[in-house]
Formats: structure tokens, sequence, C-alpha cells
């Protein structure tokens, strides 16, 4: 998938056939003129003036970088350092005539409900977790229940892909009704971190001398004054030369400038194939949940070509007390004696929460309080001393709320405080 | 005939000059001062050289540079710039193969430029080749375009040694004629055969060459190859020089797990009459065994040692016994490896060389691979126990060398033509070597060999894959009797669909195939109307070019021998026909 390429969306069904051209979509109406015995049950051939997708809204905060065109095909040399979004918007509406690709050169938090609620369809190649449970608490907090039971029209389709080396997977989501990113997140280990005591002290592999240069040898020396820049060849230069220092000493062989800058950026190998292959899976299934012409993808694909081709399709199950999707209030089972930081360190190493910094608020006498934020420096320092502080002490009782706000979802998360002995 | 694009212009000094895949694009041109010349050749040659690292950077960490130079010098030959021929092409454009030719003799229409990203409707009534190259060729100036205004059955007519040259053929939506008398041009020109289609919601590939070599297959889950079971000299000697009863709690909490094993291994044997633990119960009593050897502190509480717990959980796979793998006897056992002679590939002289090592030096073991996984450990027991193994590696590498030199001397060629480098590569990767080979087109066509078995045991599950196939061998059958294919226009899919159901029938005679059809199939192909979704195609565009750079690169495995994608399901197989 491109690096950060975020969601599109799509709008069918304007009637301007002025720049067609004949047959034009002799290829796709056989789809959508004819009955079969496959289609969906909800099909109906029609013979309707066809007009592809024509209108697009791509979002991308990234700007090209040269070693994105090895795959990136809609990215020449001469657009390096412009934004991926206007660029690739650009190029398709000179290629395709009649289509509309509005570009977005933002985050996707940038946006709000009034922005993403217009869409039929979002499909999204994101480079990171965070981001799709984001976009994935965003399109459930869309829904509307009347009486317990959800409004099917306000369901907004997420079709998911991505993409590391020669794997990849491909996911439909129907928020609301099947299995979201959270219910899966099991399936997303969290990324290992070596030890510090192995970097600090203990180095075996050439990449733990290159995580002793930037985590502890860069911030000590601060060698061009600021911050590390994975993307300025002269850090990666500094932190290189300081790794093979430290292989030297302990006779570690294998540092490379490209293995530093692997470590450095975190970097995961990518070719052109593997995203033709899942971005294709994706379009496929835009392309049957818009027309309705065949039963989309229940649920998701992998696919993997080391040896011979493989791919696996499986119906991913909701999880029933899923923190995204189910409804159910979260469960906190503690002693009124814990202490704050050991809610804020379940918050973050239980498997289904993954939370990366929560900020835990709640109302006490009426009044609503913060325990813990950690991303306003003020407020960190503030309210550090309620980590050490028990539940107790903080004034919580039994079947408090709590809610908790996250980079991994646009709304708050609401747990119930359930005091054990 | 044998046009090139313009595009060969020097990049100094815009002179023209022509070579099929030039690699550095300058020219040497007839200038006054010779060292100018060089050093513009030089220049030129090192900022490529750094623009490229930079740019294909995320591919290199997989294949790596010398895998980039095989693909840097293969020139692939596409037929029929469809939307499957161009996407596959797009995906072998990008990451830098050397040249493209597109062999292509239709002109654009407007049905054309509807699914195929690399045409505009400019190009209609223009040579198809040449409309998509100009496109496909703006993706990478690092690659050579060029095309071809004819289409195959022609040139098989007068010049079929036009496809001698190229590493790898891509024939797309072609007819089965075209197909299997291609086939058997490039069958007997060992040039390898990559057939592709688009039908409708269905994809297919299907592989064709004789015998294709991998060294560097890059599994996913190898075993580590640590020889617990039957420790080599310098390994044994290496254990004894640690005494886990005398250390110091430091040095007892940083031993590498593989020491600990080996240790209480020793133990188990001398207690166990040389028999090592064989099933579960043996198993979970040497961990017993290991996790008691944990140190304790003064209350008798055992103490965080990782080291031990890593061992506790390696038991398992490193009691595995060192074999050579099956895959391998295998190779051991055929017949190039058998005969050897000055016409055998590299392959199969270092395969033979591995051969005799086993039988001799390595006392029925394939060469150390000489890499250990990391492990908690203090970086010098580390070191010196990756050492122990690299060195072990370094000297069977040295040995297989020696009876390389002997079988190529043995054969009249000189011992250096296989390089060391290429034999400690071997050597490194001597469990994971994989030969393909396919059957040809013509054999899995012919009624005589037929893959009845492969067939009907898969029509036997409801939900196989198969039936596509059969499906596109009798739409193939349609076209060959009616010159064109079911369905193609509203008002042919009734009556096409009892045609179609009679060449299904035909076919299935025969091959004298016992298997049964369902009649929803045959209606589902007279609705494809030969159609080629953008999106199917783009798929195969993906596969089938990663396919054909394993092909170019020797790296990683093909498929064997026939793929069908089912976009309807999401589905996929893989099937040997």
């Amino acid at each position: 998938m491109a690096d950060a390429e975020e969601p599109m969306a799509v709008d069918g069904g304007h009637r301007d056939s002025g720049c067609d051209w004949d047959g034009r979509w002799n290829h796709v109406r056989k789809f959508l003129e004819r009955p079969g015995p496959f289609t969906h049950p909800d099909f109906e051939p029609s013979t309707e003036a066809l007009s592809g997708f024509r209108l697009i809204h791509v979002v991308d905060m990234d700007t090209i970088d040269v070693s994105n065109l090895n795959r990136q095909f809609l990215f020449r040399p001469k657009d390096v350092g412009r934004p991926k979004a206007e660029v690739a918007a650009d190029f398709i509406n000179s290629r395709i005539p009649g289509c509309k690709v509005v570009p977005h050169f933002k985050k996707i938090q940038d946006f709000d409900e009034s922005f993403y609620r217009q869409f039929h369809i979002i499909v999204c190649g994101l480079d990171s977790i965070i981001a799709r449970r984001w976009m994935n608490g965003m399109l459930i907090s869309l829904l509307s229940y009347e009486d317990g039971v959800l409004d099917p029209s306000s369901i907004i389709p997420l079709i998911d892909g991505g993409t590391e080396g020669f794997k990849g997977n491909a996911r439909v989501i129907l928020p609301g009704m099947t299995a979201c990113i959270d219910c899966t997140l099991e399936l997303y280990p969290p990324q290992i971190n070596f030890p510090m005591c192995t970097i600090a002290s203990m180095p075996r592999l050439p990449e733990h001398c290159i995580e002793y240069a930037r985590i502890l040898q860069w911030p000590k020396e601060k060698p061009f004054g600021g911050i590390l820049d994975g993307d300025n060849p002269e850090h990666i230069q500094w932190v290189f030369d300081r790794a093979q220092e430290r292989a030297a000493e302990f006779n570690i062989t294998g540092v490379t400038y490209r293995l530093t800058q692997g470590v450095v950026k975190r970097i995961i190998p990518a070719v052109a194939s593997t995203n033709a292959v899942i971005a294709a899976a994706c379009a496929t299934e835009v392309f049957k949940i818009a027309t309705s012409a065949y039963i989309p993808l229940n649920n998701y694909l992998v696919f993997n070509d080391v040896d011979g081709l493989y791919t696996y399709t499986f119906e991913a199950e909701r999880k029933e007390n899923c923190s995204a999707c189910s409804q159910v209030p979260q469960d906190l089972q503690f002693p009124p004696s814990a202490k704050l930081q050991e809610v804020l360190e379940y918050l973050t190493e239980n498997a289904s929460l993954q939370m990366k910094s929560p900020a835990i608020t709640t109302t006490l006498e009426g009044k609503n309080k913060t325990l813990y934020l950690q991303s306003v420096k003020s407020i960190e320092e503030r309210t550090r001393p309620n980590l050490c502080k028990t539940l107790k002490e903080l004034g919580l009782s039994d079947g408090q709320e709590l809610a908790v706000a996250d980079v991994t979802t646009p709304q708050t998360v609401l747990f119930k405080l359930n005091f054990t002995a | 005939m044998y046009k090139n694009n313009g595009e060969n212009l020097c990049r100094k000094c815009e002179s023209e000059f022509f070579t099929p895949a030039s690699f550095w694009r300058i020219c040497f041109s007839g200038s006054q001062d010779a060292s100018t010349d060089v050093n513009h050749l030089k220049e030129t040659m090192a900022a490529t050289k750094a623009s490229k690292e930079q740019k294909y950077d995320r591919q290199l960490r997989l294949w790596g540079d010398h895998g980039q130079e095989t693909l840097e010098n293969a020139h692939v030959c596409l037929i029929n710039a469809t939307a499957t021929g161009t996407e596959i092409l797009k995906n072998l454009v990008l990451p830098g193969i050397g040249a493209f030719t597109i062999v292509d003799g239709h002109t654009v229409s407007g049905e054309d430029v509807g699914n195929n990203f690399f045409l505009s409707n400019n190009s209609i009534g223009k040579n198809r080749a040449q409309a998509a190259t100009e496109l496909l060729q703006e993706l990478n100036s690092d690659v050579s375009g060029n095309f071809v205004e004819e289409s195959p059955d022609k040139l098989l007519d007068n010049d079929p040694e036009f496809f001698h040259r190229f590493t790898i053929v891509i024939g797309v939506q072609l007819p089965e004629s075209t197909c299997l008398r291609l086939g058997s041009v490039l069958w007997s020109a060992s040039v390898p055969f990559l057939v592709c289609k688009t039908y409708g919601l269905i994809g297919y590939m299907r592989l064709a060459v004789q015998e294709h070599t991998v060294i560097e297959s890059h599994p996913d889950n190898a075993l580590e190859d640590l020889r617990l079971d039957q420790p080599f000299g310098e390994f044994k000697n290496h254990i004894q020089s640690y005494d886990l009863d005398s250390m110091d709690k430091k040095d007892h909490s940083h031993t590498p797990w593989i020491i600990i094993v080996a240790k209480y291994l020793e133990k188990w044997l001398s207690e166990h009459n040389g028999q090592p633990p064989k099933n579960y119960k043996d198993k979970e009593a040497f961990r017993q065994l290991i996790r008691e050897g944990i140190l304790k502190n003064e209350n008798g509480v055992p103490e965080d040692e990782e080291n031990f717990e890593e061992a506790i959980k390696n038991v398992n796979t490193a009691l595995n016994p060192t074999k050579v793998p099956s895959a391998v006897e295998d190779l051991f056992n055929s017949e190039q490896c058998k005969n050897i002679t000055s016409q055998t590939p590299d392959f199969w002289v270092m395969l033979r060389a591995v051969k005799e090592f086993v039988h001799n030096e390595g006392n029925g073991s394939l060469p150390v691979r000489g890499t250990i996984p990391d492990m908690i450990a203090d970086s010098q027991k580390f070191i010196n126990l990756q050492n122990v193994y690299r060195e072990k590696a370094m000297q069977d590498a040295v040995a297989v060398l020696k009876h390389v030199e002997c079988l190529l001397q043995s054969v009249g060629k000189p011992p250096e033509s296989i390089s060391e480098k290429d034999i400690k590569l071997f050597c490194k990767n001597a469990s994971f070597l994989r030969v393909v080979r396919c059957r040809s087109l013509t054999e899995e066509y012919s009624v005589d060999s037929v893959n009845k078995d492969e067939i009907t045991s898969c029509m036997d599950s409801p939900d196989s894959e198969m039936v596509f196939y059969l499906m596109l061998r009798a739409v193939d059958r349609f076209y060959q009797q009616h010159s064109r294919y079911p369905g193609v226009y509203n008002y042919q899919v009734e009556e096409d669909i009892s045609k179609l159901k009679l060449c299904v029938n035909g076919l299935l005679q025969e091959y004298s195939l016992n298997v049964n059809i369902k009649d929803d199939y045959i209606h589902e192909f007279c609705r494809y109307g030969a159609a080629e979704p953008h999106t199917v195609a783009a798929f195969l565009g993906g596969s089938a070019a990663q396919e054909a750079i394993k092909i170019i690169s020797h790296q990683f495995v093909p498929f064997s021998n026939t793929f069908i994608y089912n976009a309807m399901s999401q589905t996929s197989a893989t099937l040997q026909l």
C-alpha cells in the first residue's frame, strides 16, 4: 500500500456522459446488465447509463519520497516533495476522463463526523494500526441506534488493506455488523523493541549497536542540535558511524548503512506486486458493495507469495465485549487499594485494549475531574501525583464510570470500575 | 521491425545509440579527450547507482543488490497489451527490469481504453503495443521499453527465434492455438513462459519452465541448525569450557541457552544410556532437569534466569535430530546430480559437491549453516558461541569447495569457474534448496498425458477452483469453433449457453473426465462475455509480476504450475496440471 495513503471515498451515479467514448464501459456493463446464478440476492440487473466512480476524496498527510517510486505508480521523480494526495488527484483526473478526485493534504484525524458522513464507502491503505483503529472508531461513532436496533442506513462500509513485503491482507468491515478492527486486535501482536539492558550493556546483534547510538548516544550528544530525523542522511550517517564503533568494541559484524536506516526508521520492505494484489482485492470489494452485484468478501483475506501464491479467506468474528463496537460498557476490575498507575498499565498492556497514552477522566461531586493525562505537559505534571494514589484515595467508588480518551479512538471509551476484594 | 522507442539518447550529449538493454544510457562518443569520456561515464555511474539505491531501497531489502542485478539484466516480453498485460508490466517496470518488449498486433479500441490505465482515448486507432509502451515507459526511465506491431502468430510463422532473446515471455489473453504453438517454441528454447488470462471474475496463470533452480528460497519459518544432537568437535570443546556449577550469578544468568541445553543433554545422556529424550514424557523430564538448574537465593526461591527459561522453551526444537531434509535427498538422487558433465549448470555441480560432502566430511549431515538466533547472553559469550558455528560453516564450505573443484576438473572445466562466494551462499542455503519443474503445455493438453487424477480428485470437492480451469478450457474450445467468445453481446447470452455446454461436454469426453459441471457455471461464463474487469486484471498483474521476478532472480519459490483466482469469493488455488 502507499505509505500513509489514507481513505478514499466513493460516489457513483452521476449522469454526465459527455466524456465517454464508444465501448468505454464494455468490460463492466456485463456485470450490471445481466442476471446470473452467483449474484447477490438483492441484485437487480439494469441497463442504466454507467458512470464508473465519479467522485473520490483522498486524504493523505504525506509528501512523496524517492523511496516511494519503486511502487507508487502515480508519482514521478519530479513530484518528490509534493503532497501525495494532490499528485495522485492530478494524475487520475487527467488520465481518467470524468473522474473527479478531490485531494486533502491532511491527517485523517483532522476531519470530523461531518466530513466522513458524506461518503458511501471508505477504503484505507494506512500504515499504522493506530490510524486504522481511529478510522474504525470514527465510523462506529456514526452509527445510529433506535431502541437498541442498528439503523442500516447509518452504516458506512470500511474496506481496509495492508501489506508488508510479500504478505498482505484485505478486509471488509460493516461497522456495527461485522468484526471491526478492534475485534481482532489480537491478530496484530504489539511491536517488540529490544530490552534496554541488552542495548545498554550486552549488545549481540548489529541492531543493538544501532539502537544504542539512536537511543542513548544521540540524546546525550545532540550532534545536530535537535531530534534525530530518519530522513536526514547526515543523521543516519552519524548513527551509522557510532554504531560501527560500538560493534567494533564487541566484535559484532553486520552494521551497514542500509541496516542502520532500516532500524532507525523502522523500515518495512515493500514492492509493487504485493501492493497491486491487495489494492486490487480491495477495489473488487468496493465494486461489489457499490453495485450490489456480488456478495462482498466475508470478511478477511490473507495473501502471501513467498512460496508459490497462498491465499486464505475466513470470517473474522465479532468480539462480544469489543471496546470499540460492542456498546458493552468495559469492565475494570481493581481493588480499592490499587494505584491509578496499575489502571494505566492495564489500559496500555492489555492485548485487547493496547492503548497508547490514555487520558482518564471521571465525574466527582458533580464535576469533571482529570485523573491523568499525558499529552499536555502542564496537565501531566499536575496529575502525575495521582498515579501513586490508590483508587480509594482518589475518591472513586464501586461502579464509578471512567471516561478514557486515546489516539486509538476518536471517541472516549467508557469503563465501569468494579471493586474487587 | 524491431523498433526502439527513441528513448536511447545519451544522457550527456544526446547523440543517438542503440543497444537492446543499455544499462548506463551513456554513449562512448568519439570525443578528443578520452579521459573526459571515461569520467563522463564514471560520474554518471556513481550518481545513477546512488539514486537507484534510494529509489529501490524498499525492494533491495527483500532480494538484495545481487537480486536487483538480475532484474536489471532481464528482458521481458509481453504479448498483448490488454489491461492484464499492462498491469503485469507495470509491476515489472516499477522495480526496474532492464527492458521490456510488447508484442501486439491489435489497434486500440474504445473498449480497450475503458479498462486499461495505460491507454488513453487519444490512442484509439493506434497500435496497442506502441500506445501502451509510451505510458508504461513513463513509470521508470531506467527501463528500456520497446514494441513490435505484430501478432505473435505472425512472428511464429516468420521468425520464431525472435523469442529466444528473452529472459521470460508473458502471454496474456492468448487463444489456445497460439498459446500451444508459442509454448512449444519456448519450451524447446528453454525460455520460461508465463500464461495469464483474466476472464470475467476469474484469473488464471500457468507457468511453463522445464527446470528452475532456487538457492535462496528465503523460507518463512526455517528451523535452526544447531547440531545439539551431534555436536561437532569445536562445539564440544566450547561446551566443555563452561562449568555451570562454578559460575558466578551474573555469568550463570547470561550463559546462552544453547550451552545450557547442551550441558544438560550431556547429563541426561550419561544417565540414560546415551539415549536422548524422545517422547513427551522424556522431554518434560528434561525440561524439569533444566529448571532445577536455575540458581536459588538464600531462601531457596528460584532466581529470575531468563536464559534458563529460553532453554526450557526451546527444548522441543533443539532436540530435533539433524538430518538432510527429504527434499534435498530427492535432489541428491536426481539425474542431474548423478550425471555431471561440462554442460551441467552450476547449481547441480554444487549440489553434487554437497552430496559428496555429506557422504564424507559431513558424516551424513549438510554443511553447518553457521547462524544462530539471538538469545539472552552477555556479548562475549554470544559472540564466541556464534563464532564457533561461523568457523565450522567456513570449514565445511571449504571442504565443499574442494569437491566442486574436483568435479569441475573432472569434466575439463577450470576449477575457479564457480566462485567461492557462490559456493558459500549455496552451503548456507543447503537445507532450503528448491527445484521447480513444470510439465509442458503440450503434456497438459495431450489426451495421453492429461493429469486426470488431479482434475477428478479436485472436482470431488464442491468448492474447488478446478471447475474454473475446465470452464476456461471449454471457452477456448468455443473460440476455436466459433471464432468468438460466448456471450459477448447481450442477445448471444441465452443461445450461447447451450453451445458452451456442448463444448464442455466435448472437452470432458475427449479427455475421458468423469466429472460433473453444474449448469450455473456455464451460465456464468456466458454472462462474463469475455470481459476483462480491471480489478481482476490488476490482481493477476501483481501475482504474475512477482512470479516473473522469482523466475528472473532465482529467489523465492515460483508456483507450479497453474494458479486460479476467484474474485467472487476472493479465494484461489494452485493446481498441478
